[in-house]
């Protein structure tokens, strides 16, 4: 009779202690989920491939980090699998917020080539905190091809 | 081993407890990132105003000094008792109060309060300027605000400015001939009368019309804010300091401060120092009943900005056309722009009733609620998301709110009219 009671008792609390426990957890998980929405595994590298594979592209900000509100001016450094810089090219640049389901706050382009496979790319503005992507439709000599980068602010 | 991490959770679980009530005695804790955002959010952050290179006048004292006249002078209008302080009343924050503006008219339009205006590159709510100046030159010739034209006001500038005018902008044209009334932007009889002008007439009225929106702007942007309680209440919690009476947010308005930055996405576009993006959203705001035609928001805002007569790159403008980004890389087509308005400032918001483009909703009771229901968008697509937020935090929200109202700062005499008797400090 004993055995039994001690039993219940001991099961009930393994419960509770479960159910606190997993409200614990979750709490902790909604708190994160606040600040950090974004997709854990995402690359944030500023030297990306291209979707296809026929070009490689590293974005340059102005500065260490990407300033919010603030209209920027990027260089992108544009070049062939096989690492010679691409001077003439057509490039489109797009992006948005994944997670927000809206675009860019402004319509960048790519104004001139600097030499060296490096392009001046002007009007890049984020006006919010978020994951963004920004991709740039690259259109040159291998052929068409997408550089997505992944952008944290 | 099972039992062990289940006593391990309960001993964290408990502690938690533990630590979060003696935060609610001492304040809550703030993650770092958390603490990274109520920096970003804090005044103390805000900066230097921006250079407005269009406007050459726009640090000019002189400059900022005729625009304080010209913004309280009701004889810059049709019937000579509507001045730009008629409706951005210095008292109320420079705004009215009423849903709909009332100059010699009725727009469809709230009128938007001017502090901070300087750092933001879009004016009105569908931002159709992309300068003070030129956001200033709107209602003096639009047929329901001031109803008057360029004509009338270079012929007061000559005047009764003439001294003012000149020394900061030089000699005034000659105006002998000139018709008194005569505009390209009014009504048809004005319009043809502008016609009748010489082209290099023309332009020298509406040189002189830019310069009236110049000054203005001048005077405009010397006026700011001074920190709220919240601003000193972050730089407590920054600082790890006792709050002290005058840096103390409630319980409630800390809790609505925890589910503005976090669960509530608030900061999505009310963000940075000022609580704005100072971008457009389509957030599902109902039309209003006082408005007869559809509003379309930014869609039409961007067209009207891209082709102004006084844009960044009009040649009343003093910019190269390189320093007018904002309107070279402007988003100028896509469903993101139909029915979307401007991001208004939340500083001060509380004693701004009442809210939207066009005054729709009432109190800020209505406008969270607003929010947390969500409903679809009248057209256009609306960016919001239900919010599942409880009575109690609304109110929590709301409450916070409040703790963003402080006196607005300017250089003395600036924040009264400059003919009133005891101008404020």
């Amino acid at each position: 009779m004993s055995a039994i009671h001690d039993f219940r008792t001991s099961a009930s609390r393994n419960a509770v202690i479960r159910a606190i426990g997993a409200a614990a957890i979750t709490s902790l998980l909604t708190g994160c989920m606040l600040f950090a929405k974004a997709p854990k595994d995402l690359d944030y590298s500023r030297t990306r491939r291209s979707e296809a594979g026929l070009y490689r592209g590293t974005i340059h900000p102005q500065g260490d980090s990407i300033p919010q509100g603030r209209l920027q001016r990027w260089t992108l450094h544009l070049e062939t699998a096989s690492g010679a810089p691409i001077d003439t090219a057509s490039v489109l640049v797009d992006g948005g917020m994944p997670q927000h389901g809206h675009g860019l706050p402004t319509k960048p382009r790519v104004t001139r080539a600097l030499g060296n496979g490096d392009h001046l790319v002007e009007g890049m503005k984020f006006n919010m905190g978020g994951w963004w992507v920004v991709k740039f439709r690259v259109n040159a000599t291998p052929g068409s091809d997408s550089l997505v980068f992944n952008i944290k602010l | 081993m099972l039992r062990s991490i289940s006593l391990g959770i309960v001993a964290v679980t408990v502690i938690s407890a533990v630590a979060a009530q003696a935060g609610q005695l001492a304040g809550p804790r703030w993650s770092s990132a958390e603490r990274e955002m109520l920096r970003s959010l804090s005044l103390a952050t805000l900066g230097p105003m921006p250079a407005d290179p269009s406007n050459r006048y726009a640090d000019d004292t002189a400059a900022a000094r005729l625009g304080h006249r010209l913004f309280f002078d009701a004889r810059l209008s049709a019937n000579g008792k509507v001045s730009c302080a008629s409706c951005h009343i210095a008292e109320r924050d420079f705004q009215d109060g009423i849903a709909l503006a009332h100059g010699v008219g009725t727009t469809s339009r709230r009128t938007m309060p001017v502090a901070g205006t300087a750092y933001s590159p879009w004016m009105f709510w569908d931002g159709r300027a992309d300068s003070q100046w030129a956001q200033a030159l709107g209602p003096l010739e639009s047929a329901v605000e001031h109803g008057g034209d360029r004509t009338q006001y270079a012929a007061l500038i000559a005047a009764h400015y003439r001294d003012e005018y000149e020394a900061v902008f030089g000699r005034l044209p000659k105006l002998d001939g000139m018709p008194t009334h005569a505009s390209p932007a009014s009504d048809s009889t004005r319009a043809a009368a502008w016609r009748r002008i010489a082209a290099s007439g023309q332009e020298d009225i509406s040189r002189v019309y830019a310069n009236i929106g110049k000054a203005i702007a001048a005077y405009e942007r010397r006026i700011g804010f001074t920190p709220s309680r919240f601003d000193r209440y972050v730089a407590a919690e920054l600082a790890g300091r006792q709050h002290s009476a005058a840096d103390a947010l409630s319980p409630d308005e800390e809790a609505g401060l925890r589910l503005f930055i976090g669960k509530a996405n608030c900061t999505t576009c009310h963000n940075g120092p000022l609580f704005t993006d100072n971008h457009f959203h389509n957030t599902a705001v109902p039309p209003s009943v006082d408005v007869a035609t559809a509003d379309s928001g930014r869609v039409v805002g961007v067209r009207q900005a891209m082709t102004s007569e006084f844009s960044c790159t009009s040649r009343y403008s003093d910019a190269k056309p390189e320093d007018c980004e904002e309107l070279r890389f402007a988003v100028t087509e896509g469903e993101e722009l139909v029915r979307a308005y401007k991001t208004p400032s939340l500083r001060g918001v509380a004693a701004r009733a009442p809210y939207m483009h066009a005054g729709q909703l009432a109190t800020l009771t209505d406008v969270v609620a607003h929010y947390n229901r969500a409903p679809a968008a009248p057209f256009g697509h609306s960016e919001l998301k239900p919010l599942h937020l409880s009575d109690a935090e609304r109110r929590q929200i709301e409450a916070f709110l409040s703790a963003l109202s402080s006196p607005l700062a300017a250089p003395a005499g600036f924040l009264a009219s400059p003919n009133a008797a005891s101008a404020r400090p």
